[in-house]
């Protein structure tokens, strides 16, 4: 800066001091959302005094682990299927005209509700239901004299039972997302497949569900990580009787069940990475199907 | 539209709407059940007077405030300033937002409880008020997907740099640009994330159990396994206490539209 030369401009220079307007959001996310995670990632590849291993990877194969994660990723599968293909059929019903359009307002409402209506009463609202003295269960035993337990094989307790718990926060995210899709779906498509002679059952099977395929394995993958993480329902519903991942990390933070500390931040890590590909897979899905529907 | 689709689109409808309806009843009915024989609101009136019940649910209240007003705070001025001046910055700050729907949060609590333990840089879990702080950001991180969501789109509907620039030629500061012009434009905006907020904080559970606060959530799951009737009551109150959040939403929503339409 010798050659401060008098034509120059009589604004003083200044510093860029644009970022730092982003400074406090940067350090709350760095603080409370990225450190603690990186710290869980770094713990999942330590040995207790600190060294690089990769044993704890290695000792997820051990014990209940591989079982748990078998068993959570089958409740969070069925519940998203499940979820993608009942929530698809009502947006498809309200969306289609199958119904009166004056459905269409109130089912989103209720489904932004439900969709937050996870957690602790969620579990309630099902034991007080399906629970062994609940109103279903009660209503089967006196008007026709079925035990759900017995005679159906259904338990709230056990997997299906946790399944079709989850459907009620996932058949209305399910509604949410894939209601703009199908509203972006043309109707000139529609008019122009049946001009070159196509059938109903054509129209879908070559026009509109390859157009939707990205919006729904989508949406899908979403689904699936959204009961993957869920722990509050599980703990409330099931206690310990269920041995999904979520309750088995819940119960290692609290007491170190496993032993091994470090074998805690493996079993964290691998929720990260199960949650992380389905949204990766989510994302991808989504820019792909945003080709379409403009 | 043929009979059939028709009728299958109906025969889905109802039963979806009976999934949604049956425990809501049962929920209900359950609850109104704690004397014998008659339907009462034995179990409510108890619940109520119940002195932890008060306590914990009046915390949770007050960690929901919290949480909006450090939300707001933080939301609303980053909000501003990617759109204002750093627009390149946008996805990415986008991006982090959103990683609260992805990394789930008993793994970002366990991160907390790692990182901020007594032995370590920032012993936040050493004190109460360090715990309930630590709580609160918590909080603020699982709403920051919602908020941004929320604050970035009521930004998008005003023009940002205008209005900056005729305030700063008025002769106003950052802080009055902020309070005085942004927020009160976004205002709608803002309600609807801490509507929301509020509905998500008032009865978590993962966050408060595991840094072994006295919120709402974790006190519904421990008389959850030793009160019989009680724990619906809460149940139904929880759920009602969501819908009137969302209704709330849908209120601000629509008033704001016709304050619009009326300019």
């Amino acid at each position: 800066m010798t050659d401060t030369a008098p034509a120059r401009p009589a604004r003083p220079r200044r510093l860029p001091l644009t970022w730092v307007g982003l400074a406090p959001f940067a350090i709350f996310a760095l603080l409370f959302l990225i450190l603690p995670t990186m710290n869980i990632v770094i713990g999942a590849f330590q040995t207790r005094d600190g060294s690089f291993t990769l044993q704890n990877l290695r000792d997820l194969g051990t014990g209940t682990i591989p079982s748990s994660y078998w068993i959570s990723v089958k409740i969070s599968l069925a519940s998203s299927l499940l979820g993608c293909l009942i929530g698809f059929g009502m947006a498809a019903a309200v969306t289609f005209g199958a119904v009166p359009r004056f459905i269409r307002g109130p089912l989103m409402t209720f489904s932004g509700v439900a969709s937050n209506f996870a957690g602790v009463p969620l579990a309630f609202a099902f034991l007080a239901t399906f629970g062994p003295v609940g109103l279903i269960t009660l209503f089967l035993k006196n008007n026709f004299g079925i035990v759900l337990q017995r005679d159906l094989g259904f338990s709230i307790l056990s997997f299906w039972g946790l399944t079709v718990t989850y459907l009620f926060f996932q058949i209305p995210l399910m509604i949410l997302i894939i209601t703009p899709a199908l509203e972006g779906l043309k109707k000139e498509w529609r008019e122009a497949a049946s001009v070159l002679g196509a059938t109903s059952l054509q129209y879908w099977r070559m026009v509109a569900l390859p157009i939707l395929f990205p919006s729904l394995l989508g949406t899908f993958a979403l689904l699936f990580a959204n009961a993957f993480g869920a722990v509050a329902t599980a703990i409330a519903l099931t206690g310990s009787a269920l041995n999904i991942v979520p309750i088995q990390l819940f119960a290692q933070i609290r007491g170190d069940v496993l032993g091994n500390p470090n074998l805690g931040y493996a079993l964290a890590f691998g929720m990260i990475v199960v949650t992380g590909i389905a949204n990766v897979l989510y994302i991808w899905l989504r820019i792909r199907a945003e080709r379409w529907l403009k | 539209m043929s009979l059939y689709a028709r009728l299958t689109g109906w025969i889905v409808l109802l039963f979806g709407l009976l999934y949604f309806f049956l425990p809501l009843l049962g929920l209900f009915e359950f609850s109104l059940k704690a004397r014998r024989g008659v339907y009462s609101l034995d179990a409510y009136t108890k619940i109520i007077g119940d002195a932890e019940f008060q306590a914990t649910f009046g915390y949770s209240v007050v960690m929901a405030l919290v949480t909006i007003i450090m939300g707001v705070l933080l939301v609303v001025p980053t909000a501003f300033w990617v759109r204002l001046k750093m627009p390149w910055a946008r996805p990415y700050v986008e991006f982090i937002t959103l990683l609260p729907l992805v990394i789930p949060a008993i793994v970002i609590v366990f991160g907390y409880i790692r990182l901020y333990n007594t032995s370590s840089w920032l012993p936040m879990t050493g004190s109460t008020m360090g715990t309930n702080l630590l709580l609160a950001f918590g909080y603020t991180t699982l709403a920051l997907p919602y908020m941004y969501r929320a604050v970035d789109t009521g930004l998008r509907t005003i023009d940002v740099a205008t209005l900056t620039e005729a305030a700063q030629s008025l002769g106003a500061g950052w802080i009055t640009i902020l309070s005085r012009v942004i927020l009160p434009n976004v205002l709608v905006a803002v309600l609807s994330g801490a509507f929301l907020t509020f509905a998500i904080v008032i009865g978590e559970f993962t966050l408060a159990a595991l840094l072994d606060r006295p919120a709402f959530g974790p006190y519904l799951q421990r008389i959850g396994a030793n009160k019989p009737y009680e724990p619906f009551a809460l149940s139904v109150i929880a759920f009602a206490i969501t819908w009137v959040c969302m209704g709330l939403i849908q209120l601000v929503t629509r008033f704001s539209k016709h304050t619009k339409a009326a300019r």
